[in-house]
């Protein structure tokens, strides 16, 4: 054992580097899965290709007793699986950090590193020696490096044990193999290296009121808890598990008990237009229905989220946000869907728009979605993206308030409608910027004519320049008034803050991280965290209140400060632009080294 | 312009459909279409079929996407739900709207331009999830309102109003159909009102989706010499293949009137559609007979019209989703909502 002195607990980095498509995600999320067992704060992120089988793939497991769970840059030790890559992988270890590799083949003395610990467990021989069929032998080398991990930092060797039992509950003979694998592993690590290394996991219990669930699922579980009844998609990474999820929620959930009927129906549609028109059919009739997808989709959708803009139709979009623009890289995470879904479609247009930031509020956000989006009459897109998305997040255990009714908006009931002569679909009521609407079937004084075409407030077609203004411009008060109810930004003042930092989403916990960093070096920062659009007084109100802003996201162009400059009175050289968009999830290194680059630069670089 | 009504005086001696409707009842907003346009006469043909089946207005629901034809929803029901929508999106919004509500009457109308170019694969796609609604294609092989380029069911050589000559080949809806496993496919004209109110009474009592191309010319930019979707043209190359009785479920007595038991559709509902006057060996639910049969008279340069094909078997949109017979719109939230303590059970899996 190493000197006890050195050791750091509960505090470190590790990447797997694998190959696409051999079975690694099964083993590496067993490792993540132990060590949140073991009550550790942690977080994993899979940094995979667009690809099947062949390319190479990477995990990274951080692991901080602190609850400072946001990608890391240093990693201490790389488990190098993936020979292709192995150069590049072997010079990301931090200087004295540890490179476990497979050591059945002699390693390229050129990739030897003086300043890095090479640890080699022959783990294609081992496999080989034990297992017989081709498939296995290759999968089971995944298993096998998770049981040296067990034996190098200390992970506790009962839980994964319990873990395998869970997996393999009904396969027994998956569940010899995994055993032996692991012990293959386990014991050569114990036999050949120093256990464990100087950094290593002990127990804690930070996660006993925590589940450890990806955004994805836990947006559609958010679907099904706010009674939606109609799905419609288009197959599109990384949104496709949204609608996985959601049907394995509503065959569990949604099942008439006594007649086996579903009580949804989930629509593949022929694209995304289809999609985001059949979720305007199924809301223009009176069901909560949604449609998940990605930036892609959302430019399909265009067209039509200025129909249910116009025609006021509420209509609930996920968009899980991938690299663009085109195709660009559909498995790496980006923020840059966000000008396009707020201004989304031709003419003047302005949507609502929720910045989940993880798995929780992807939950906590599905029913608001729905709320205002049938309060307001109008699209909802809740942009999330492929980190929170696709990812298992260490998250609060979601809670549901059984008090919880949907928030149906303005719509006449039968009563309502058999009191009146004439509905006239787009008068406002009493002061609010929201006019009723009917829904098919329920009485004969409720019909009306629908129209993406010009109209007036009676509902009927119009070419006369008043008639029409009066209409849009009440649809921009409309969209006004929806500030107060979008959730607020998460604000949070630290005495003697000299400027703010302004961030959304996914970017939180590196955000905060990195805050946190430079108070205990004595520059304190105000935070917030921007939750949705339009925004609410308190965005304006808050960056006031500094000399000036950084504001933290993850596109080329900066496109949360475009919005905040274009939708309040904030100056362009108050707002300081910091950004990470290569396609992975952001650090706190990288905010601080964007904050000291201005610093250091004395001068600010508007955009 | 749907701003001028029509006041809706019903004279006495007006018949009466089983609500106790008038036609008048059934009609919708003054058309703004040019005089003679045929999409006028199938409106007219809409407006009856509907009083006679005695649909509850307010239980229809009237789709479109966007051109001439798709502005007729406003020209009829106006007691209706009507929902003009975007070019060539109606059938996504349909199938929506009929997976959230199977409990009203979905008629579409659109054109040749909305279904057959910027709205073909949504078509298909509408044809393949046997959505339950008419689907009425006002079909006149051009665009009107863009003042009369062609569109994808023009014939090859058949010549625009400038004296172009259309080189391509033309997407036939009917055959497109049969090919994509459509339910229910008829071809009639606008100027034949006879064959056209039976056939829709039978498109809107079919369970599943029924195709209705119906030829409708143009009378300002498709009905010259060298056109072959003219008022003349197409009076002389329409063969009526099948002519058509449909029969509701409540009224079987009339059925006994010379009915070919060899050639009637009895309807999900009960509802009979019953063949007159069928060519020999002509079976409109044998898919291979009907594809022969219309290759071997569009060879002919003819224009067969008819209910051409029926599918009476095939599951619908909501027997493919397996949903319940009450509407999902109708379904209490507390029933939706799995509850708290579900919650807490699903999460101990997440741990």
């Amino acid at each position: 054992m190493h000197a006890l002195g050195n050791q750091r607990i509960n505090d470190f980095a590790f990447k797997l580097a694998n190959v696409n498509g051999t079975g690694s995600a099964s083993a590496n999320g067993l490792l993540m899965q132990a060590i949140f067992r073991m009550g550790i704060p942690v977080s994993g992120k899979n940094l995979f290709p667009s690809n099947i089988q062949g390319l190479p793939t990477w995990y990274e497991i951080r692991v901080n007793k602190d609850g400072y769970t946001a990608r890391a840059l240093e990693y201490d030790l790389m488990v190098a699986m993936n020979a292709q890559t192995y150069a590049r992988d072997i010079r990301e270890v931090r200087s004295g950090g540890y490179v476990l590799y497979d050591s059945s083949w002699p390693l390229d003395p050129t990739l030897s590193r003086d300043d890095a610990q090479f640890l080699g467990v022959p783990l294609a021989r081992m496999c080989n020696e034990n297992f017989r069929d081709s498939r296995e032998r290759i999968l089971m080398k995944n298993i096998a490096y998770a049981g040296a991990l067990v034996a190098i930092l200390d992970i506790d060797m009962a839980i994964v044990e319990q873990l395998l039992d869970e997996r393999f509950a009904s396969k027994k003979a998956l569940r010899e193999s995994n055993t032996r694998a692991l012990m293959l592993g386990y014991e050569y690590a114990r036999e050949h290296f120093d256990c464990p290394l100087p950094f290593r996991l002990e127990r804690m219990n930070a996660n006993a009121d925590k589940i450890l669930i990806d955004g994805n699922t836990a947006a559609a579980l958010g679907c099904v808890y706010a009674g939606a009844t109609v799905a419609a998609w288009y197959p599109i990474t990384p949104a496709t598990s949204v609608m996985d999820a959601f049907k394995e929620f509503c065959e569990r959930y949604r099942k008439d008990p006594t007649t086996g009927k579903n009580n949804y129906v989930i629509l593949q549609a022929e694209d995304e237009i289809a999609a985001i028109g059949m979720v305007i059919g199924a809301m223009w009739n009176g069901a909560r229905a949604f449609t998940s997808t990605a930036g892609p989709g959302i430019s399909l959708m265009n067209e039509l989220l200025g129909l249910a803009y116009y025609a006021e139709i509420p209509v609930v979009v996920i968009d899980v946000q991938r690299v663009g623009p085109s195709t660009g890289m559909p498995t790496r995470t980006q923020q840059a869907d966000i000008l396009e879904c707020a201004y989304a479609s031709h003419g003047d247009t302005k949507h609502i728009l929720l910045f989940p930031a993880n798995p929780a509020e992807c939950f906590e956000f599905a029913p608001h979605a729905f709320d205002l989006a049938e309060r307001f009459q109008t699209p909802v897109i809740m942009l999330s993206d492929l980190d929170i998305g696709m990812n298992d997040w260490v998250v609060p255990r979601l809670r549901w308030n059984e008090a919880y009714r949907p928030d149906r908006g303005r719509v006449l009931d039968s009563e309502e409608l058999q009191a009146i002569t004439t509905f006239q679909r787009y008068m406002p009521e009493n002061g609010s910027a929201v006019a009723a609407r009917t829904l098919p079937g329920v009485h004969p004084n409720g019909a009306y004519f629908t129209r993406g075409s010009g109209h007036n407030k009676f509902g009927g077609y119009t070419e006369v320049p008043d008639e029409y203004q009066e209409v849009i411009d009440r649809l921009l008060l409309k969209h006004r008034s929806a500030a107060p109810s979008i959730p607020a930004p998460v604000i949070e003042s630290r005495p003697a803050a000299r400027f703010g930092v302004i961030t959304t989403g996914g970017c939180d916990l590196a955000v905060r991280e990195a805050l946190d960093l430079l108070d205990r070096n004595g520059t304190p920062a105000g935070y917030m965290r921007i939750r949705g659009f339009p925004f609410s007084d308190k965005v304006a109100n808050f960056i006031d209140r500094y000399e000036y802003c950084y504001v933290v996201e993850q596109s080329r162009d900066g496109q949360l400060r475009t919005l905040i400059l274009n939708e309040t009175s904030a100056g362009k050289e108050k707002l300081r632009s910091i950004r990470s968009y290569g396609g992975f999830p952001l650090s706190a290194s990288q905010v601080i080294s964007g904050i000291s680059s201005y610093v250091e630069a004395k001068v600010a670089v508007y955009l | 312009m749907p701003s001028i009504s029509k006041p809706v005086a019903a004279h006495p001696s007006l018949q009466k459909n089983q609500l106790g409707l008038t036609i008048r009842d059934y009609e919708g907003a003054m058309s703004t279409l040019c005089a003679g346009c045929g999409h006028d006469s199938i409106t007219a043909a809409i407006v009856r079929a509907l009083w006679e089946l005695s649909t509850p207005p307010h239980m229809l629901v009237k789709m479109s996407g966007i051109g001439c034809s798709s502005k007729t929803t406003a020209y009829f029901v106006s007691g209706a739900h009507g929902f003009n929508s975007a070019h060539g999106r109606m059938p996504p919004i349909v199938t929506g709207a009929n997976a959230a509500n199977r409990g009203l009457v979905y008629v579409g109308v659109s054109g040749d331009g909305d279904s057959l170019s910027i709205g073909l694969g949504h078509l298909c796609h509408a044809i393949r999830r046997n959505v339950r609604m008419a689907y009425v294609i006002e079909n006149n092989g051009v665009y009107g309102l863009t003042k009369g380029q062609f569109s994808a069911s023009a014939d090859v050589g058949s010549k625009s109003k400038r004296g172009e000559d259309n080189r391509m080949s033309p997407i036939d809806p009917v055959m497109l159909g049969l090919s994509l496993g459509a339910t229910f496919l008829a071809r009639s004209f606008s100027g034949d009102k006879e064959q056209l109110v039976p056939i829709l009474k039978a498109a809107l009592a079919h369970r599943g989706f029924a195709l209705v191309d119906v030829i409708s010319p143009c009378v300002t930019f498709n009905d010259h010499a060298g056109s072959t979707k003219s008022y003349l043209y197409t009076r002389k190359h329409a063969v009526p293949l099948t002519e058509t009785d449909f029969v509701p479920g409540a009224q079987e007595i009339v059925a006994q009137i010379g009915a070919n038991e060899s050639t009637s559709v009895t309807m999900h509902d009960g509802s009979v559609v019953r063949f007159r006057s069928v060519p020999k060996d002509y079976d409109p639910t044998n898919k291979a007979a009907v594809l022969e049969c219309l290759q071997d008279h569009q060879n002919r340069g003819e224009i067969v019209t008819g209910l051409l094909y029926l599918n009476e078997t095939a599951p619908d949109i909501h027997e493919l989703n397996q949903t319940p017979d009450t509407p999902l719109v109708d379904i209490p939230f507390e029933q939706l909502c799995p509850g708290s303590s579900a919650l807490d059970a699903l999460q101990e899996e997440y741990r």
